[in-house]
């Protein structure tokens, strides 16, 4: 705590100099606002949850011990707060569900919301807090609401032009404004003290079929934002100017042109322009090296590779660019020439950590495929590989790169292959989490067979994920796995007797880790040793858990659907 | 995951368990086909079409006469290398489905200048210069969009004709012996898979069935296979408590804190759990199939569907 509060005041104190920097040169340019210094981010988690990980490190760690080993066991519901799609013709639908009333609903987009999914709201990803507000996204809205009793403040709506309503995963913040991708492809930014609308812009082209869902990242004055899409169209993270929405930089993660780099592991230009690799998954940023470190997609066609024979870079990677620059700095591909569907997008975690005795600055990510990896983050030099997904036959084996080696056997074919993991993978983009008092790295391990059967032998290859047929024929053991990034071995498994887990993590300072167990509970875990300390039957978990403080009392904070759960200390 | 279930469950073949897993990027079923019902019934818009996601399935649908003016036209000046569906050709004609510039085009004002003035890609054949009048251009404009309209949800093609696979490549001696070894012990040709061959003709679906192991996975809903085998599908659990009692019965429902069941007189019973207390002992008849996923050849499945579908 007094750590935290000294980080606090410092902060503050180089706040003005740091803006003035940062912000463009002109006198209409908007004063400081009570919000969010991006400079703050740096800082461990503990206090708030200021950006999608909660800290640039991934790690999803807090430094909170309020609630630890020992007090867990009295965590309270504090409140429940249920969210709703504001009617597009105006007034609020069931929004605020604890105690909402008359609060401010906004409405923006460039649709007429008639292609919205039709689903209902589902909370599949992070929720900031900051300065006891907490912003809550779901595709094409966003709530703010009070973080001390889930009071709805105002509610956002984007009457959408369509796309793939499958998720958002969060807002992100810099100084008083809010920024979050839509379905149809916009960036838009709102202020965040009333939810009024400040711009929008395009970031990806619809009749492409792009859609987005990912949580921008700030870092500086950069507002990072990825896209996903299915039509064979090229993967790219951009860099976009908070304050005017102006782009900075793209980076494309296939070869755009003649003499681009990876090139040569495609067949040609046009396959590598259709060749995928998207950015969907938030990042990790490591500020000593300027590096904003993520994962990619896999290629495209998604099940027929007959038409990018190659290693097809940089799907299926873990990339690291700078920050400023939007330039590769390094690769590491951790699932060259993908032809299931096992992307690479989750998120990686940085790490400190001792390798032969020697302190190393790491990156560890657990990817789709079912294989754990470690590299070295200043350079992609590869450290670890290992396999963590129980069954994942979809390799040879390992090469000396430290990439694993696609089996061509385990492709789709005509008779069909058995294949395993299943297509959603041995994980996915639920957030992992690592703690560094342990050392362990928290994964959920899915294990399924899949009966993979080529329906489109056209020698051109297919187009997106078709051409193919995925059975499900078994689901094997499901874990909670805790991996030593050291050697890639898990230090411990627990085995969940019902089934499998699609939440993502959190661990604590309190050695407490925190997921849903896939059978309707959210649990607490003894970080060291997977003993179960505590469990409350509240329905699966879509999100990853998360922790911050209020009044001085730690809060716990999971969504479960349209509902958002609140515990803290009695 | 929305299109790979829509297919498995035309083929009855979906076998349960599955983990609710939010497969990356892809609609899940709800929400797909909510989106699907709004593209379908708005008026003017792609009638049929359960995925007008995106603007080439959400455009109004052209004037036929136009469309298969179009058609005709495409066929004579575009289809050697394009494709008779548009997905390029043997001689280096791009696929008109996910081609940008098609994407972007509304009636013709890009796909135009293309036609008309050719097109040089570095390292693929030149496209010559078509000398069409503006009208020919809107029209095979119409049919481009009106053919990328049908595309299916995450980037799939088109339907159009189902290539008739054989899947049958395996072989029935092997198969045979195979089953003799490894299956015998459970399973009888003469017994609970008698005739199997002729009870599910479609030999994707047998495969599928027997990898599985036939049923829809814990909880012992079964898809019976066979008529006797309903029952030895049912996953059943005894709950030992620490006083010695046993109780036992049909598992509904278990995780680390609870184990539900229902006992033979229709009585659901639940026990708490906490840890080992108290003994629980489930028995899965599938336990046995699913270990042996990890242990498959794709050789011995083909054998083995070779050898299955001749019990008749």
């Amino acid at each position: 705590m007094t750590i935290t509060r000294l980080f606090f005041t410092a902060s503050l104190a180089v706040a003005p100099v740091l803006l003035l920097a940062q912000q463009p040169p002109s006198p209409q340019a908007a004063p400081y606002q009570p919000g969010l210094n991006p400079e703050s981010i740096r800082k461990p988690l503990a206090d708030s949850w200021p950006t999608y990980s909660g800290d640039y490190t991934s790690r999803r760690y807090s430094a909170l011990t309020q609630v630890n080993q020992s007090t867990v066991k009295n965590l309270t519901l504090a409140w429940i707060a249920r969210v709703a799609a504001a009617n597009p013709q105006g007034g609020a639908g069931r929004g605020g569900g604890a105690g909402g009333g008359a609060a401010p609903v906004i409405v923006g987009g460039e649709g007429s919301g008639e292609f919205g999914g039709g689903g209902g709201v589902s909370v599949k990803g992070s929720i900031l807090q900051v300065n006891d507000i907490l912003y809550v996204t779901a595709p094409d809205n966003v709530w703010a609401l009070d973080a001390r009793d889930g009071r709805l403040l105002w509610q956002y709506y984007w009457k959408t032009k369509g796309g793939t309503h499958i998720g958002n995963r969060g807002a992100a913040m810099w100084n008083g404004y809010l920024f979050f991708e839509t379905p149809d492809n916009y960036l838009v930014s709102l202020d965040a003290r009333t939810g009024k609308e400040r711009w929008h812009v395009e970031i990806a082209d619809f009749d492409q079929q792009y859609f987005s869902t990912m949580a921008p990242i700030v870092v500086d004055n950069h507002v990072l934002v990825g896209t996903g899409n299915d039509l064979d169209a090229p993967g790219f993270l951009q860099s976009y100017d908070p304050e005017t929405g102006k782009r900075q930089w793209i980076f494309y993660t296939v070869p755009m042109n003649a003499g681009d780099p990876g090139l040569e592991t495609w067949p040609n230009l046009d396959a590598a322009r259709h060749g995928g690799g998207q950015v969907w998954v938030p990042g990790s940023y490591d500020p000593e090296t300027k590096l904003y470190i993520f994962g990619t997609g896999n290629p495209t066609p998604g099940y027929t590779g007959v038409g990018r024979k190659g290693d097809n870079l940089f799907t299926g990677s873990l990339v690291a660019v700078n920050v400023d620059t939007g330039k590769l700095a390094w690769y590491f591909q951790t699932a060259p020439h993908d032809t299931h569907d096992w992307d690479s997008a989750q998120t990686p975690i940085l790490i400190d950590g001792t390798i032969d005795g020697k302190p190393r600055k790491l990156v560890s990510t657990a990817a789709r495929n079912g294989y754990f990896f470690t590299v070295d983050r200043v350079t992609g030099a590869h450290v670890v590989t290992s396999r963590f997904g129980t069954y994942s036959n979809g390799f040879k084996g390992v090469r000396p790169s430290g990439s694993p080696d696609p089996d061509p056997a385990k492709d789709a074919t005509v008779p069909g292959a058995l294949v395993s993991p299943v297509e959603g993978g041995v994980t996915n983009w639920q957030p992992p989490a690592y703690s560094p008092d342990t050392g362990l790295f928290y994964v959920h391990e899915q294990n399924g067979f899949n009966m993979l059967y080529l329906t489109d032998p056209d020698p051109r290859g297919s187009m997106g994920l078709g051409g193919k047929l995925r059975v499900p024929v078994g689901d094997l053991d499901n874990f909670l796995t805790a991996i030593d990034y050291r050697t890639g071995k898990a230090a411990w498994k627990h085995k969940y007797p019902g089934g499998g887990s699609s939440a993502g993590m959190l661990t604590t300072a309190g050695r407490v880790l925190f997921t849903g167990d896939g059978s309707g509970n959210f649990v607490a875990f003894d970080a060291t040793n997977g003993k179960i300390l505590w469990h409350t039957r509240i329905g699966n978990i879509s999100n990853a858990p998360q922790t911050y403080m209020v009044d001085g009392r730690q809060h716990v904070l999971v969504a479960v659907g349209d509902t958002l759960y609140a515990f803290r200390m009695y | 995951m929305r299109r790979t279930l829509s297919l498995a469950a035309a083929a009855s073949v979906l076998l349960g368990s599955l983990a609710v897993f939010v497969s990356a990027q892809e609609p899940q079923g709800g929400a797909g086909r909510g989106a699907g019902a709004r593209g379908g019934g708005a008026g003017g818009r792609q009638g049929g079409n359960p995925n007008a996601t995106f603007p080439a399935q959400q455009r109004p649908a052209g004037d036929p006469a136009l469309i298969a003016r179009g058609n005709g036209l495409y066929g004579v000046n575009c289809r050697a290398c394009h494709g008779v569906d548009l997905r390029g050709g043997d001689i280096g004609g791009p696929n008109l489905l996910r081609s940008q510039l098609a994407l972007n085009d509304q009636e013709g004002e890009l796909i135009g200048p293309v036609i008309t003035g050719g097109r040089q890609t570095p390292g693929m054949p030149a496209m010559p210069p078509q000398p069409l009048p503006a009208d020919d251009i809107k029209a095979i404009a119409a049919y481009i969009h009106s053919v990328q309209a049908t595309m299916q949800g995450q980037g799939s093609p088109p339907a159009g004709a189902r290539a008739e696979l054989n899947i049958l490549v395996g072989d029935a001696a092997a198969g045979q012996a195979y089953f003799k070894t490894n299956c015998s012990n459970c399973h009888s040709v003469t017994g609970d898979l008698q005739g199997i061959g002729g009870v599910t003709t479609d030999p994707v679906q047998l495969q599928n069935l027997w990898v599985g192991g036939g049923a829809r996975g814990r909880g012992g809903r079964g898809a019976a296979a066979s008529p006797d085998s309903a029952a030895r599908r049912q996953v059943t659990v005894t709950v030992t408590t620490p006083n010695g009692q046993k109780v036992e019965g049909r598992l509904d429902r278990i995780d680390d804190f609870l184990v539900v069941l229902t006992t033979a007189d229709g009585a659901q019973r639940s026990f708490g759990r906490n840890g080992d207390v108290p003994k629980v002992e489930v028995r899965d008849p599938l336990e046995a199939h699913r270990r042996l996923l990890g242990a498959y050849s794709d050789r011995d499945i083909h054998n083995v569907t070779a050898y299955l579908v001749t019990l008749k």
